[in-house]
């Protein structure tokens, strides 16, 4: 199958591990990447701020971008999310919305993808030790993908798991509150990390690049040793 | 008190919270034990879903028509032999209530839990009228005990005390010397409020939901302190919110269980009282007057606007109890007595942007608030229209932000930008880049490394890779 990948810019700049194992985990499930070289970003940090008019040339041109696409695979929940939110934004515009829609129809997170599309339960992926999840908020209750991470993780080899205390709570990424309201964001996120130190696990394991990036951040910041990985990193292990 | 409970600045405030360990904690508790009953009770209803979707029809209906069931809800009260007044302003509602308390000639006034009242203020105008005013919702009690503590949370006033703090606000100032067992401390309120009930001239309650086609008001309560409220003493005035009408008691019934089980997670409260109007021949009890406050106080401004949907809410305060940030500031912070989510949509609709315009930006958006809701608000996609609001509409956007998301916009939708951008990226961090980690950085990145590493940007983008990877045939 033909999947055109939107990769995000956290992980085209910050992340290029996460891309990389996104592209062999797909192609090794048989599909044929393309990466369209002009996409930017989805515009989240600037809508979600409220600039909804200076993220919109943003939006168009990804509409463009991918608007060949047979599918769109995005390795972020939040992502995806924006790209399905588009048709919202474009409500009243006779000749972006129809564009936006055909985008959202045919977009898919990483693991809802695999799971739900191509219909694979078992990547054939090894890795050994302790394992805890973080639900990203947008991927599970915007995107509503919440089984698929954990049906792909269950069948990883080796990989033994607890559940993450209070996991249904943000980690205190969001956007621009992560810097805006630093304050308060850090006792999110330290809450966070204080849960994933309780369930002794080797890696926290996660969705989203944004998410990763404040968990990981402040993990690296308190000096712990909890591995933080994407689960397209998790998916290529073997 | 009105609705705005503090001058502090909300920034000022997060910080003096956050370090009262003592609230965070009881705040995390009860998050935690009303959460796991929430879910509990729905999934006991079944079909939690359909009930939502009903819920959030019914109270759509009302609200599109409003006019109607406001006529109708004034006919029959008036029927019933009820007075009716309608409060464009916070000022008119509270003037029409000290008149019927200064006619009736009381001294004492007995409440019933209402939000509405405490955000026009009304106790304050009863008390320099030389009204004693109390409070007999348990949590109300408490916080009127200590010093007119503000209340934290629209359900559970007073959840920001623990049982400690409480036995200390008794024995301060009711002469209390037991224990801090619940229990012990709930008796001895019962007992001291026992007597202002019989001694009260008047009696204040709030409105769940008043029921049109007869011309009733519905109140939850687990104390029964409403019934007692308005059934000893002679004058009753009940004090609502214009949007709190359902049409039939078929309705009521659908809201009612929609609205015990999002705030404590129960099939029922202890408690759920229809009062109609004054004591009619042949009752056993019920007060001699009874007068309707119905109060508009800027939410007819909302009707009809992008914001209509915050008026569907039924102040369960599920949104409160998943909320993460107000997991860790607690209600004060938010400067109203509406706080979390749902404060943060209305507070600003209600007040102003002048006092209130950082609500909105309280908020990862991570809509837990929405999922929780029962009547299916979408407070978090609120919470982002008012920043557009503010951005856009209002101009109150800082400069600085303004200039970065110019920048932003300009840059992010710009192929050629984005890419040369991205790419110097990393020679532009080296400086400040050790082992591929930020751990001090510049400019917008200060106020992310305060707190966390921020990674240095890949050399190789994972453009550049895939470029190779393509080159190297891929897939093949």
């Amino acid at each position: 199958m033909k999947v055109t990948l939107f990769i995000t810019c956290i992980v085209d700049m910050f992340q290029a591990d996460v891309g990389k194992a996104t592209v062999e985990v797909l192609e090794r499930l048989g599909c044929d990447i393309e990466f369209p070289m002009g996409q930017v970003c989805c515009g989240q940090p600037a809508y979600n701020s409220g600039y909804v008019e200076e993220s919109k040339d943003a939006m168009k041109k990804m509409i463009a971008t991918f608007e060949n696409a047979e599918v769109v695979v995005t390795p972020s929940g939040s992502c995806a999310t924006m790209f399905k939110e588009y048709q919202h934004i474009f409500h009243d515009d006779p000749i972006w919305r129809p564009r936006a829609e055909k985008l959202a129809a045919k977009t898919y997170e990483l693991t809802e993808f695999i799971v739900d599309v191509l219909k694979v339960e078992n990547v054939g992926a090894k890795l050994s030790g302790i394992a805890t999840y973080h639900p990203s908020c947008h991927m599970t209750r915007l995107l509503g993908v919440k089984d698929a991470p954990m049906t792909l993780l269950q069948n990883v080899e080796g990989l033994q798991f607890e559940p993450l205390p209070n996991a249904h709570n943000c980690c205190g990424f969001g956007g621009t509150f992560s810097v805006k309201m630093g304050n308060i964001s850090e006792q999110m996120v330290d809450e966070k990390v204080d849960s994933a130190e309780k369930t002794k696990a080797d890696f926290l394991i996660g969705a989203d690049g944004g998410c990763l990036m404040n968990i990981g951040g402040r993990i690296e910041r308190r000096g712990k040793p909890i591995r933080v990985m994407h689960i397209a990193e998790v998916l290529n292990s073997r | 008190m009105a609705m705005k409970i503090g001058e502090g600045k909300f920034k000022d405030n997060v910080n003096k919270n956050l370090e009262d360990t003592f609230m965070r904690g009881a705040v995390a508790g009860a998050q935690e034990r009303l959460r796991t009953r929430r879910l509990d009770a729905a999934e006991e209803l079944g079909n939690w879903e359909e009930w939502r979707s009903h819920g959030e029809e019914i109270r759509k209906h009302v609200l599109d028509n409003l006019d109607y069931y406001l006529h109708e809800l004034t006919e029959n009260v008036q029927k019933r032999g009820g007075h009716v007044f309608f409060a464009e302003t916070a000022d008119e509602a509270n003037a029409y209530v000290r008149e019927v308390v200064n006619a009736k000639n009381g001294k004492k006034v007995v409440k019933a839990k209402s939000m509405v009242t405490e955000e026009i203020g009304l106790n304050q105008i009863l008390e320099d009228e030389g009204c004693e005013v109390i409070e007999t919702d348990l949590g109300e009690y408490i916080l009127q005990l200590d010093e007119h503590d503000p209340p934290s949370h629209i359900v559970t006033p007073a959840l920001h005390k623990n049982k400690e703090q409480i036995r200390d606000v008794f024995t301060e100032k009711l002469e209390y010397k037991l224990t801090s067992k619940p229990e012990e401390l709930a008796l001895h309120a019962r007992k001291k409020l026992r007597q202002e009930f019989l001694t009260a001239d008047i009696g204040i309650t709030g409105c769940n939901f008043a029921i049109a086609e007869s011309g009733s008001v519905g109140l939850v309560t687990n104390e029964g302190n409403a019934g007692l409220v308005s059934d000893l003493p002679k004058t009753q005035i009940t004090v609502m919110g214009m949007e709190r009408i359902v049409p039939t008691f078929e309705e009521f019934d659908v809201l009612v269980s929609l609205l015990t089980r999002s705030a404590v997670g129960q099939k029922l409260t202890s408690y759920i009282t229809a009062l109609s109007g004054p004591r009619e021949e042949g009752d056993a009890d019920g007060p001699e007057e009874f007068h309707l406050v119905i109060v508009d106080n800027g939410r007819s401004k909302i009707l009809g606007t992008e914001f209509q949907s915050v008026l569907q809410c039924i102040r369960c305060a599920a949104c409160i109890n998943v909320c993460p940030v107000y997991r860790h500031i607690g209600g004060h912070s938010y400067n109203s007595i509406y706080p979390g989510p749902i404060g943060a949509v209305l507070t600003p609709l209600l007040g102003g942007y002048d006092d209130f315009k950082d609500l909105p930006y309280a908020s990862t958006l991570c809509a837990a608030c929405t999922d929780a809701c029962p009547v299916k608000i979408p407070l978090h996609e609120l919470l982002h229209k008012h920043r557009q609001v503010i951005v856009e509409r209002e101009g109150r956007a800082p400069i600085s932000e303004k200039l970065a998301m110019k920048a932003f916009g300009l840059g992010a939708a710009s192929n050629p930008m984005y890419a040369a951008g991205s790419k110097m990226a990393s020679a532009m961090m080296k400086p400040f880049t050790k082992n591929d980690r930020i751990s001090n950085g510049p400019g917008p990145l200060k106020a992310w490394t305060e707190i966390r590493e921020f990674p240095a940007p890949n050399k190789e983008r994972f453009r550049d890779w895939f470029k190779e990877h393509e080159k190297g045939g891929g897939n093949q």
